[in-house]
């Protein structure tokens, strides 16, 4: 079982007829993910993936339609905010955002506005998330792992996939993995996914993944004192990273001195976390 | 993307914001020029994108027209911290009452800009938001309305600002704000921001950060960036999609994806070795970006051994492994390599890189430690 997304998941996705948006529907339409419809404005009518999608003019006639009651977007960074604002003013109450490179003072006013509304956003410049076996909302590789007690939250890509695959080596199953994303301003952080893990009774244990910059760990770390009951494993990237350089991400940097991985993991320590020293490490500390 | 004090200065005065006259110049000759215009004592300030310039001796106050050229010609051929001074800002010198912080950032927990502002100006907030917190002011601003001016009154009263300035910071605040939404900016900074004898607020220094993200929307600043902060080869690197950046160690890293590759880099150290990089070469694994990521790292003498992780997921490790084959033929390396791909395929992919008599290793751990071992043998080329 699982959060955010399961079978009974209507997703549409946004930017369905693009590069990455049709090749990723068909990933998502592989793993056996419902969706229901996709939107691109002035190819509405046409059905796409040999005829299995329908695609509409806008999220309004998509939810019209077929109910869908989750959105991925892969529409292109300087397109992306309105793709947000449409879907959440469309009442869809789940939207996963993978475009990477948006700029901060959209995700600013896009967040403030999010605020007023009971819509979730995940992203952008994320993965996306994926239930194990059920429904597959982004980019997450679907074969590399399989249904189980374990959820997972991450502000990184490939390095989730490393640790999904080594929970799989190690025979542990995933609840649901969430690919919260590398911006630096975003729709939800990690407190909001730990609070979802702690109420769904098929999560057992929670691995929390991630990196230099910002103070999302720490915040995390104060959470989990306060309010988690489950085991909480963690892994913290960057330790190497010289400061005043961005890592990749553009939120992973460690400026003026703060956003250190060693503050992040000396915070997670402090109250009762497990911090793995290399990814590999994570599946021995889980079953320990 | 950081500017220059007179790129920022130049767009304060377009927002109504005081600020010293003046003008930038590349030489000394020019900067006589400028001070006979002015008149008076001014101020030569080096323009270097790095902090702390004044104690390098980057700020030189000339008393009178005759020491210009000298102090211009001084500033001009120092280096501080490591660049070069290529250009410097002649100003008309300020007479200073008092100094005060005011700057925008924001906020990533609030998800909020925030206008900060500090009675105690012209050193680094973060000095004084550890020596005394207290006495930073901050305001948390709705993207979607705008800086308040009740907001900023609040700030100039909390900064214990004298009341007939009130309107004269409410201004300034609010033309920080516009610039700050209309440039794309995730810092905009005046440190200090001074009360002068004269009993005016005028920015006597000026900070800018424009968000990489946004400079599509900004045509204009495409040619404004001071390449000299950046080293050459990360530039080049960014061209092809690689991010790179150049590190102490003599162990080449090449990976996909930020995180990957930072734990890549951990797990080095954590292994006693040193990392002379960190590279994500991003999506998928081409032969052609995987060359040019080879001839990117290869750019750094000190590299004594190369470990690839690849993480295949919808790019499986067999097309890695063919990626990574072909482009080894091109780019003809002199140092031992180590690949480890680990994800969807990688028993495939690593039997045709063993097959084609390459290193490579299963786990993180013992690619890691393979590569320290590298670089303290001596390496035979296989050919």
């Amino acid at each position: 079982m699982s959060i955010l997304i399961d079978k009974n998941t209507h997703l549409l996705v946004q930017g369905i007829t693009g590069h990455e948006g049709s090749f990723h529907t068909q990933q998502m339409l592989a793993y056996k993910t419902n969706i229901v419809a996709g939107v691109t404005p002035s190819k509405g009518g046409e059905w796409v993936m040999d005829g299995k999608v329908p695609v509409f003019n806008s999220v309004n006639l998509a939810v019209e339609a077929t109910g869908a009651n989750a959105s991925v977007i892969f529409v292109p960074a300087r397109f992306a905010p309105d793709a947000i604002y449409e879907a959440a003013d469309g009442g869809i109450p789940l939207i996963i955002c993978i475009t990477e490179g948006i700029p901060i003072r959209d995700m600013l006013e896009v967040c403030t506005y999010l605020e007023q509304k009971e819509t979730r956003l995940i992203g952008p410049n994320c993965p996306g998330v994926l239930t194990p076996g059920e429904s597959k909302a982004g980019i997450i590789p679907g074969d590399i792992t399989f249904p189980g007690n374990v959820g997972i939250v991450s502000r990184s890509g490939t390095l989730t996939y490393e640790v999904l695959y080594a929970l799989m080596q190690a025979g542990i199953g995933v609840s649901t993995c969430v690919g919260i994303g590398g911006d630096p301003i975003k729709g939800s952080n990690f407190i909001d996914i730990l609070e979802l893990f702690e109420s769904d009774p098929f999560t057992e244990q929670v691995v929390l993944i991630g990196e230099i910059g910002g103070n999302d760990e720490e915040r995390a770390a104060e959470f989990i004192s306060e309010n988690m009951t489950k085991r909480v494993v963690a892994f913290i990237a960057g330790q190497t990273a010289p400061p005043g350089k961005r890592m990749g991400h553009a939120g992973a940097i460690i400026e003026r001195g703060t956003g250190t991985a060693i503050e992040k993991i000396q915070a997670l320590r402090t109250v009762g976390v497990r911090v793995a020293s290399h990814p590999e490490e994570i599946p021995e500390l889980l079953s320990q | 993307m950081k500017l220059h004090e007179y790129q920022s200065k130049i767009i304060f005065a377009k927002h109504d914001i005081a600020v010293p006259r003046g003008r930038v110049t590349t030489n000394a000759n020019d900067a006589e020029h400028i001070a006979e215009e002015i008149s008076g004592r001014v101020v030569i300030k080096a323009q270097v994108l790095v902090g702390g310039r004044g104690k390098a001796g980057g700020i030189r106050l000339a008393k009178n027209l005759g020491e210009v050229e000298e102090c211009a010609t001084t500033i001009l051929g120092t280096e501080i911290k490591g660049l070069p001074v290529r250009k410097i800002l002649i100003e008309e010198a300020v007479n200073i009452e008092k100094e005060i912080y005011l700057g925008i950032t924001n906020d990533r927990t609030e998800r909020r800009p925030v206008l900060m502002a500090s009675s105690e100006g012209g050193v680094d907030i973060e000095d004084i938001a550890q020596r005394h917190p207290e006495k930073i002011i901050k305001v948390a601003i709705d993207p979607l309305l705008g800086l308040r001016d009740y907001q900023a009154k609040n700030v100039a009263v909390g900064i214990d600002l004298p009341y007939d300035l009130w309107k004269s910071f409410t201004r300034i605040a609010q033309g920080l704000w516009d610039i700050y939404c209309e440039q794309d900016a995730t810092l905009v900074e005046i440190n200090p921001l001074v009360i002068t004898r004269e009993h005016q607020l005028i920015a006597l220094d000026g900070k800018m950060t424009i968000d990489d993200n946004a400079l599509y929307r900004h045509a204009d600043l495409a040619d404004k960036r001071d390449e000299d902060i950046e080293d050459p080869i990360e530039i080049e690197a960014r061209k092809y999609g690689l991010s790179y950046i150049k590190l102490d160690g003599n162990i080449g890293c090449m990976v996909n994806g930020a995180g990957l590759a930072m734990a890549t880099m951990d797990i080095i150290k954590l292994h006693g070795g040193e990392p002379s990089n960190f590279l994500d070469i991003g999506g998928g694994a081409s032969a052609e970006k995987v060359a040019v990521a080879f001839h990117t790292i290869m750019s750094d003498p000190n590299v004594k051994a190369i470990l690839v992780n690849i993480f295949g997921g919808i790019t499986r490790c067999d097309e890695v492994a063919r990626g990574i084959k072909h482009a080894l033929g091109e780019v003809k390396l002199q140092i031992p390599i180590i690949v480890r791909l680990v994800g969807t395929n990688a028993e495939e992919g690593l039997k045709i890189l063993e097959d084609a008599q390459m290193t490579t290793a299963r786990t993180l751990s013992e690619a890691a430690q393979k590569s320290i071992a590298m670089t303290e043998a001596k390496f035979e080329h296989p050919n």
